[in-house]
C-alpha cells in the first residue's frame, strides 16, 4: 500500500461527502416535483411526453398502481430490446455486419439491462451493433436507473406521508428523473469523456498498420454517450468486452476517478434526500455513515490483499502487488478501489478483472454483493434495500427493549417486518440455491475456466452478481450457454422485482399510518449506537448467511494460494 | 387490479416509443455530432499517423510490440494478442496452474535478456483489457539494456529516453506509453 493510494481513496470519499448535500437537494426538488432551472429548456419536453401518453402527472397512485405501471413499463422495455437484438442483422446502424444474438443471449441481455444489472454474457464489440448499443441498451441504462430512483422516492413518501393512500406518480417520477437529472449530467459527462479520449463516432472499424508492421483493427462507436449513463445509472454494461478496463472506455486515471464518483454520487445524494424527506437530515447522515464504514472496511481489505500480491508469483521471481488483469495507468490502488465501489453500488462495471484478483481481494466484491448491494448501492435500489435493513434493525432493537419499534415517525409493525424479511430472503434463497444446483449439474460444471475452489467462486460470483443486480463477473465463467443465460436471466428478474414489490407494499402500508412523534422512550435513529446497530444487522443478516459458501470458494482459494497449491 | 392495468396501456406504449427516440437516438446521435465538432481527434479514436498520413495506431489503445529492438508490451489475452475486436483479460485466478506456467515462461524469457532481481509485475502479467497501452517505468527500464544492445546505442541514452516519457498522476500509477516511447526511440535513431 502506498501513500498515494490512500490519498486517492480519501480524496474519493471526501469529494463524495461534499457532494451529498448539493446532489441530495437537487434530488429533493425532483422528489417534490418542484421547478428546477432546467425546466426552462426541458419543461416543454416533459409536458409533451405527458400529453402524448395521456398522463396527468399530478394524479396520485396507490402502491399497487405504482407497482403495476412500473412492472408493465419494464416488461415492455424488455420486449422492445429483445426485438431489437433479434432483428440486429436486418436493422441499420450495423457497420460490422454482425449477426443477431441467439435467443438465449438476447433473452439474458434484455432482462439484464431491464433489471439494472448489465450482466454481459456477450462480448460488446463482437456481438452488438451500434444501433443495438444505442436503442437496445442505452435506453435501459437511463430508464432502469430512473425506475430505481422513482421507487426510492415512493418509499420515502411512505415514510414521510401521514394517513395517505398514495405514494406518488410513477410516470412523473421517471420522466422528471430522466430529464432533469440523468440526461443533463450525461451530456456534461459525455463531453468530458470525449475530451479525454473516449470515442464518440458512428463509424465502425479503423484498420491500423502498427509500428512493427502488423495489422490491428480498432473499433470506434458511440462509446462516450453510453459510458456516461453506464456509470451514473449504476448499470455497468460496457461498449467493449473489457468494460472500463478498455482504454477507449476509461483512458486516464482522471476518467477513472470521475467514473467511480459517477457510480456513487446519486446513491450518496439519496441518503441526504431521505433525511430531508422525513424532516431530519441527520437520519440521512446516519445511513451514509453506516454505508461508509462498510465501504472503507471493504476497500482496506481489497487494497491490502492486492498490494500484498500473489505468493505463487513471488516464488517465480515476480515483484510486488497483483497486476494480473489490471491496467498500468490505474495501478493497484485505483483498481482495488474501483472494484469495491462497483460492487458496493450495484454497478458492475470493472476496470480490472476481478477473476484474477487474489483470493481475499476478490472475496470483498463478492461479499459486497451478498450484503444485498446496500453499501451506497444501485441508484435508488441501494437506499430502498438499506431501508429494509433499517426496518429489521429497529425491529431487533424493539425486541431487546420490549417496545413497538418506530422509525422516522412511523410504527413498524408485523406487516412491515414480514415484508422486509420476504424481500431480504430472496437473496440467499436464489444465490445459494442456484449455485448449489450449478455445482452438481453437468451444464453448470461446464462453465468455470479455473479449476479447484476458484472455479466454485466463479459460479458463486455469477449467481450473486445476477441476483444482486450487479453485473460484474468472475469472467472466466463461460456464461453464454442456454443453461447459464436462462438461469442467470431468471435470477436477475427475481432479484430485481421480487424485492421491489414487497418494498412497495411496505411503502403503501407506511403511508397509511399515523405519525408517531418521538418520545423519550423511542430508540434514537441518528447517533453512533444506531449506526453500529445498522452495521451489525447488515453483517449478521446479510453476511453470515453466505459465510459457508465463502469458505468453500475464496477462503479455500486463499489457503491454497499461501501454500502454493495450484489447480 | 384491472383498472391498474387498463390505465397503464397507453402510457406504457407511448412512453416506450418516446424514450426510445429521445434516449436511444437523439441523445447518442446529438452527442456524436457535438463530439465530432468540438473534439474531432479524440472522438475518432485519437489516431496517430506517420509522415505519409497512414494510420499507425492510437495514442489511447495499445498495440503489440514483440520485436527485440522495441520496448515490448505486456502479455495480452485479447484474441491472439492486442486484438482490437476482442478485448479481454486472461481471467486466470490466483491458484491457476496455467497462470503460473505462463509467468514462469515469461520470467525465463526476461532472465535470458539479462533482467536480474525481481521482475516488474506488469511485465509478466496480462492486463485487464489486453490492450494496455502502457508499461510501468520499472518494466520499461528493465528492457533498456536489451533495446540498447540490439540497436547498438549506449544504454544510458535509452534509459534517459524512458525517463523523459514517464507520466505521473496523483490518481493512478506512473506509466510510460509504449507507442510514444518506441516512436521516440525511432526518431532518436534518425
Amino acid at each position: 500500500m502506498t501513500l498515494q493510494g490512500w490519498f486517492l481513496i480519501l480524496a474519493f470519499v471526501g469529494i463524495l461527502l461534499a457532494l451529498a448535500k448539493p446532489v441530495g437537494l437537487w434530488l429533493f426538488a425532483l422528489y417534490e416535483g418542484r421547478r428546477t432551472p432546467l425546466h426552462v429548456v426541458l419543461g416543454p419536453v416533459e409536458r409533451g411526453f405527458y400529453r402524448l401518453s395521456g398522463i396527468d402527472p399530478a394524479e396520485e397512485q396507490g402502491w399497487r398502481r405504482y407497482a403495476v405501471h412500473m412492472l408493465l413499463f419494464n416488461a415492455a422495455l424488455m420486449l422492445f430490446t429483445y426485438a431489437v437484438l433479434r432483428l440486429q442483422a436486418v436493422l441499420p446502424g450495423n457497420p460490422q455486419g454482425l449477426a443477431a444474438p441467439s435467443e438465449h443471449l438476447s433473452f439474458n441481455t434484455a432482462i439484464s439491462f431491464t433489471a439494472n444489472t448489465n450482466w454481459q454474457s456477450y462480448g460488446g464489440e463482437s456481438t452488438m451493433s451500434n444501433l443495438s448499443q444505442m436503442v437496445g441498451l442505452t435506453i435501459h441504462n437511463f430508464l432502469s436507473a430512473a425506475t430505481g430512483i422513482g421507487l426510492a422516492f415512493a418509499l420515502f413518501r411512505g415514510f414521510a406521508r401521514r394517513e395517505a393512500k398514495s405514494v406518488g406518480n410513477f410516470w412523473a417520477d421517471v420522466t422528471r428523473i430522466t430529464l432533469y437529472l440523468l440526461l443533463p449530467l450525461c451530456i456534461a459527462l459525455t463531453l468530458f469523456y470525449v475530451a479525454s479520449g473516449v470515442p464518440q463516432a458512428l463509424a465502425g472499424v479503423v484498420d491500423v498498420q502498427t509500428l512493427e508492421g502488423a495489422r490491428q483493427s480498432i473499433l470506434l462507436g458511440p462509446v462516450a454517450s453510453q459510458e456516461a449513463i453506464k456509470m451514473l445509472g449504476t448499470n455497468g454494461g460496457g461498449f467493449f468486452n473489457a468494460n472500463s478496463a478498455h482504454p477507449f472506455e476509461n483512458p486516464t486515471a482522471l476518467t477513472n476517478l470521475i467514473q467511480m464518483l459517477s457510480i456513487f454520487v446519486i446513491g450518496v445524494g439519496l441518503t441526504w434526500t431521505f433525511g430531508k424527506a422525513v424532516g431530519n437530515t441527520r437520519q440521512g447522515w446516519a445511513i451514509l455513515a453506516a454505508m461508509m464504514i462498510l465501504f472503507l472496511a471493504g476497500t482496506t481489505v481489497t487494497y491490502w490483499a492486492e498490494a500484498a500480491g500473489n505468493p505463487v508469483l513471488h516464488q517465480l521471481g515476480v515483484a510486488g502487488g497483483n497486476m494480473e488483469g489490471k491496467e498500468v495507468r490505474f495501478g493497484i490502488a485505483a483498481s482495488a478501489l474501483f472494484s469495491v465501489v462497483t460492487t458496493a453500488a450495484s454497478c458492475g462495471a470493472v476496470n480490472a478483472m476481478h477473476d484474477s484478483f487474489t483470493a481475499l481481494g476478490g472475496m470483498i466484491p463478492l461479499f459486497n454483493m451478498q450484503l444485498g448491494e446496500v453499501v451506497i448501492g444501485g441508484v435508488g435500489a441501494g437506499i430502498y434495500g438499506f431501508l429494509l435493513f433499517a426496518i429489521l434493525a429497529v425491529f431487533v432493537a424493539g425486541l431487546m427493549v420490549g417496545r413497538t419499534p418506530e422509525y422516522v415517525g412511523k410504527k413498524i409493525e408485523a406487516r412491515e417486518v414480514k415484508l422486509a424479511v420476504l424481500a431480504i430472503a430472496v437473496l440467499p434463497l436464489m444465490i445459494l440455491g442456484l449455485t448449489a444446483l450449478s455445482s452438481v449439474l453437468q451444464q453448470g460444471l461446464a462453465g468455470p475456466l479455473n479449476k479447484g475452489p476458484h472455479g466454485f467462486s466463479e459460479i458463486l460470483y455469477a449467481f450473486t452478481s445476477a441476483v444482486a443486480n450487479n453485473g460484474s463477473a468472475f469472467a472466466g465463467l463461460t456464461a453464454n450457454t442456454p443453461y447459464y443465460d436462462g438461469l442467470l436471466g431468471v435470477a436477475m428478474w427475481v432479484g430485481r422485482f421480487f424485492i421491489i414489490v414487497p418494498m412497495l407494499a411496505i411503502a403503501g402500508s407506511l403511508a397509511a399510518k399515523k405519525y408517531t412523534p418521538e418520545t423519550a422512550g423511542s430508540f434514537p435513529t441518528t447517533g453512533g449506537l444506531w449506526v453500529g446497530l445498522l452495521v451489525g444487522i447488515i453483517l449478521i443478516l446479510g453476511g453470515l448467511t453466505f459465510l459457508p459458501s465463502l469458505a468453500l470458494g475464496p477462503i479455500a482459494d486463499h489457503l491454497a494460494m499461501i501454500r502454493g497449491q495450484l489447480f | 387490479m384491472n383498472t391498474d392495468i387498463k390505465t397503464a396501456v397507453r402510457p406504457v406504449i407511448v412512453m416506450t416509443i418516446l424514450f426510445a427516440i429521445l434516449l436511444g437516438l437523439v441523445y447518442p446521435v446529438a452527442m456524436t455530432g457535438i463530439g465530432q465538432m468540438i473534439f474531432p481527434a479524440q472522438a475518432n479514436g485519437s489516431l496517430v499517423r506517420d509522415a505519409s498520413g497512414r494510420v499507425i495506431g492510437s495514442t489511447v489503445v495499445g498495440q503489440a510490440f514483440v520485436a527485440e529492438r522495441y520496448f515490448q508490451t505486456r502479455p495480452s489475452a485479447a484474441g491472439k494478442g492486442y486484438d482490437g475486436l476482442s478485448s479481454s483479460g486472461s481471467n486466470l485466478g490466483p491458484t491457476s496452474r496455467a497462470l503460473a506456467e505462463r509467468v514462469t515462461q515469461d520470467v525465463a524469457t526476461r532472465r535470458g535478456e539479462g533482467v536480474t532481481g525481481a521482475v516488474p509485475a506488469d511485465l509478466v502479467t496480462a492486463s485487464g483489457s489486453g490492450l494496455d497501452p502502457d508499461l510501468s517505468p520499472a518494466a520499461a527500464l528493465a528492457q533498456a539494456p536489451r533495446v540498447a544492445r540490439v540497436r547498438g546505442v549506449p544504454v544510458d541514452r535509452v534509459r534517459a529516453l524512458v525517463t523523459t516519457q514517464i507520466k505521473t498522476s496523483l490518481l493512478g500509477d506512473a506509466h510510460v506509453n509504449v507507442l510514444a516511447l518506441n516512436r521516440a526511440l525511432d526518431a532518436a535513431a534518425r
